[in-house]
């Protein structure tokens, strides 16, 4: 469904990413791991657009979408979340859900002022939409809060419903459990699973081993910009150089 | 429901009391000072759209009301034309010339942005110092003629009155409903965290540039209202100083709230007149205003008033609960 | 030949005027690097300077270097003020927050010099004789020889404390990578400060040598601090050889431009340059591009 070619990051002169190949099947969750620096949120950012790879092709279901502009994915169902949380702090829960809708709908600035017919029936389709994506996420309860006072791991999960509001095909998520405790690390992988079975696509960064191996297959492992392995979650634990590339940098 | 049902209530109350205001005041001058209140609040507006909501700086707004109001007061005192009709045409060179810098301009971010949105606004008050022969330079441009209905002219204060404050009501009701749909949580995303907005499909750099665009029409609106009112115009009514004034009623009142633009454009436009001395003090106010709203109440006066009366509603509650105890 | 004169003429001022952008514009720079704050009230030093030395000199007839040194001290500890009362508690606030205040310090600064002097331009005397001075058939005077002088002396001090004083250097690794700074024990705090203070100075001794040539009053700081900002951006932001070349180019373009083309536009021509450089190269005409982190 996604398939990276040959993707070459330079940045000045440092290469992040270095010839990185890789296919992600419909429907899998995909994970891809690597240490600090591996060039894994960089990977994101150019599927994304918001970096420019400096060479190398993205597809998705067969188109090439390597110089789209960011805004452009998301209306072909191509989502993501941020590994420094970025939430629309002052709105509300509900609003940031909201805006995942975005994509879905038209209006525009003047049936907005004027309040026109149709703008008003998508205002409630907005309004009705997102309260089942958050209580797809579990968080009704929080839909007036403003995002800025919710607590780290209620964040993480907020930008995934915004995420899913935007009725993705694929989600991108970059390293959602970092910050979260155990339980809430629980939580998050069974709702990563529920996701999955709407038949949404997920490719998941993580640092989380058990995270990954329990629920990522296959798992692709980045190192200092290269593609070192790719397998199901058994083959990658007994690969000897990617154990050598962990032990190395810890 | 009930959430909608308040503001509809708090409009129709603004708006009743707006337009009952002039039988209340026996004085004249009063209404006059009123009138100025209506074409700031709309400029406030315009600019807070921008500024409160997208998060996007402007210091060179004064130029897109300068222009409103030359484009009005140059026309309709050369050519035989219908000064409504010249209203449009001139909202709409301002939306134009607004669309066609703003694509470059709102490239830019931050202090950046700042910097030549103020250049542009220097440039535009050059212009309209400059060029002598069409906007009669510094020493302005007098005869404007009052807008008139049919046999109702718009040449007394009373009339003017309901002129500009229908004006601004109509502003502030379709601000009020853009804030509150999908294009306002947009913008405000922006705000917020361009890059997420982009990812969730927000097109900032059109939505940034549309957005200007209606900031721009609406003040050369207000300065077309303010050139019929007033009927003579200059220079110096449109250069950094009052760009800075338009960043402080904004800053004042309340960044990103439409009530919060009509409370800062009231509270600036009321002040030097009922204060005397504020006539030689106004920059160091402002600057004051903004340098202190800006540290201790950055949501400005609106948030303060909602944080009292939040205040209040806590207290009230916390007696009735010691009553209960009792 | 007349024209030939009055060309000289036009380059000597507009290279006077050009010395002196380029040394606000190291006042930005000097300010931006340490904390990527764009200090609009960087033009209100300049203005200070020239203002309080004319202040020193006809109020309590001190000699000239006396009253120039107090002037210079005064704008920074205004400086020194600024930063601690309205910038180091905003340190960590958007963009946005840090804009308003310094253009709210930036007129609160003018209005206040409005109050205590009035609205009235002021000229400070020629630091040395009036008499011109005849070069190639075009006069000189002694102030823009004053004025270079300042400025190239101004200039090397700054090398030598960028690149060989252990403040110079840990301001900018700070400006590098402040985070990094911090974590090797370099207190990002007192930078902010001392960036403050230099720039400051740097200012108001800009304003200083200039008001001789152009008068001054308590609002020439917008457009001096504005040129000012002109050239450091046509010097991607930078305290080095970029931004002098963009103070001297502005600064001759907008001598010939007046001189030839029409005086009334003068001022736009520094504007109408900003907008292109902003519009197309903003990094500078000399500077690489960064790609932003998310
Ligand atoms: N905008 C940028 N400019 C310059 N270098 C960058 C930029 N973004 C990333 N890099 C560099 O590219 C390399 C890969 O970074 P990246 O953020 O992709 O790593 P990562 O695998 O996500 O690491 P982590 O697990 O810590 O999040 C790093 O060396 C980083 O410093
Ligand atoms: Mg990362």
């Amino acid at each position: 469904m996604l398939r990276l070619d040959s993707i070459t990051k330079i940045f000045g002169g440092l290469t992040a990413l270095e010839e990185v190949s890789f296919s992600v099947a419909a429907g899998s969750i995909t994970g891809v791991i690597g240490p600090n620096g591996a060039g894994k949120t960089t990977l994101f950012n150019i599927v994304t657009g918001l970096y420019a790879q400096t060479s190398g092709e993205v597809v998705l279901d067969g188109k090439n979408i390597s110089f789209l502009d960011t805004e452009k994915l998301a209306s072909l169902g191509l989502v993501r979340t941020f590994q420094n949380v970025e939430l629309f702090g002052q709105m509300t829960v509900l609003e940031n859900v909201m805006v995942g809708l975005h994509t879905g709908t038209k209006s525009g600035i003047f049936s907005c002022a004027f309040r026109l017919p149709r703008q008003i029936k998508e205002e409630k389709f907005i309004r009705e939409k997102s309260m089942e994506w958050l209580e797809f996420t579990g968080m009704t309860d929080m839909a007036g809060v403003a995002a800025a006072n919710l607590p780290f791991g209620k964040g993480r999960l907020l930008e995934i419903s915004r995420a899913l509001a935007a009725n993705p095909k694929m989600i991108l998520m970059d390293e959602p459990a970092a910050g979260l405790n155990s339980r809430e690390t629980v939580e998050l992988a069974s709702l990563i699973l529920k996701i999955k079975e709407t038949g949404i696509t997920v490719v998941l960064v993580e640092h989380d081993m058990d995270l990954v191996m329990d629920i990522c297959d296959p798992i692709v492992v980045l190192n200092l910009g290269k593609k070192l392995a790719q397998g199901s979650p058994r083959e990658i634990q007994e690969n000897q150089e990617v154990i050598s590339a962990y032990l190395g940098s810890d | 429901m009930t959430e909608k049902k308040r503001q509809i209530i708090v409009f129709l109350i603004f708006a009743a009391a707006a337009l009952s205001a002039p039988f209340f005041l026996k004085d004249s001058y009063l209404i006059t000072v009123l009138i100025f209140v209506g074409i700031n609040t709309i400029l406030a507006i315009g600019l807070n759209l921008l500024l409160g909501y997208a998060g996007q700086i402007s210091l060179g707004h004064a130029a897109f009301f300068g222009l409103g109001a030359y484009i009005s007061g140059i026309l309709t005192t050369r050519f035989p034309l219908d000064p409504f009709l010249v209203m449009i045409l001139a909202a709409f060179c301002a939306g134009a010339l607004a669309f066609v810098i703003g694509f470059p301009i709102l490239k830019l971010k931050g202090h950046y942005l700042a910097m030549a949105t103020l250049g542009f606004g220097i440039i535009m008050y050059i212009v309209f110092n400059e060029t002598v022969s069409v906007t009669g330079g510094p020493s302005g441009l007098s005869g404007i003629p009052y807008l008139s209905v049919g046999p109702l002219v718009f040449d007394n204060d009373w009339n003017n009155y309901y002129l500009v404050w229908i004006s601004t009501l109509a502003v502030m009701l379709l601000a009020i409903n853009l804030t509150q749909s999908r294009i306002g949580r947009a913008l405000r995303a922006i705000h917020d965290s361009e890059v997420a907005a982009r990812v969730m499909g927000v097109n900032a750099r059109i939505l940034k540039v549309q957005i200007f665009t209606v900031s721009a029409v609406i003040s050369a609106f207000a300065g077309s209202l303010y050139a019929h009112v007033v009927t003579f115009i200059a220079p110096a009514s449109f250069g950094f100083h009052f760009s800075v004034e338009l960043l402080t009623m904004v800053v004042v009142g309340g960044l990103g709230s439409i009530y919060g633009s009509f409370l800062g454009a009231a509270i600036l436009t009321m002040l030097p007149e009922f204060l005397r001395v504020f006539h030689d003090l106004d920059i160091i106010v402002y600057g004051l205003m903004l340098i202190l709203m800006t540290m201790f109440m950055p949501g400005g006066l609106v948030s303060g008033i909602q944080m009292v009366t939040q205040y209040i509603a806590a207290r009230k509650a916390k007696r009735k609960d010691e009553h209960a105890q009792a | 030949m007349d024209n030939f004169q009055q060309l000289i003429q036009y380059v000597l001022s507009g290279l006077s005027n050009g010395a002196i952008y380029a040394l606000i514009g190291f006042g930005f720079a000097i300010i931006y690097n340490a904390t990527g704050i764009i200090n609009f009230a960087q033009g209100e030093f300049v203005m200070l300077g020239g203002m309080l030395t004319i202040f020193f000199l006809t109020v309590f007839h001190l000699p000239l270097v006396p009253a120039v040194l107090l002037a210079v001290m005064i704008s920074t500890i205004v400086g020194v003020v600024f930063e601690r009362l309205a910038i180091r508690p905003l340190r960590n606030a958007k963009p946005l927050r840090l804009i308003i205040i310094t253009i709210g310090a930036s007129i609160l600064i003018r209005g206040i010099a409005m109050l205590v002097w009035g609205k009235d331009t002021h000229a400070l005397p020629a630091f040395s004789s009036n008499e011109p001075i005849l070069i190639a058939g075009a006069t000189m005077l002694p102030q823009h020889l004053w004025i270079f002088g300042v400025t190239v002396l101004i200039i090397i001090i700054s090398r030598i404390f960028f690149n060989y004083t252990m403040m110079g250097k840990a301001m900018r690794a700070c400006a590098y990578n402040a985070q990094a700074a911090g974590l090797v024990g370099i207190s990002v705090k007192s930078m902010t400060l001392i960036s403050f203070v230099i720039s400051a100075a740097i200012g108001s001794m800009a304003g200083i040598i200039i008001a001789p040539l152009t008068m001054t009053s308590y609002d020439v700081g917008i457009m001096l601090g504005l040129k000012g900002f002109c050239a450091v951006i046509i010097g991607g932001m930078s305290t080095g050889f970029g931004t002098v070349l963009g103070g001297l180019v502005l600064g001759l373009l907008e001598a010939l431009g007046a001189g030839f083309i029409s005086a009334s536009y003068k001022d736009a021509i520094a504007f109408i340059i900003l907008l292109l450089i902003l519009f197309f190269r903003p990094e500078g005409l000399f500077s690489k591009k960064e790609t932003e982190r998310f």
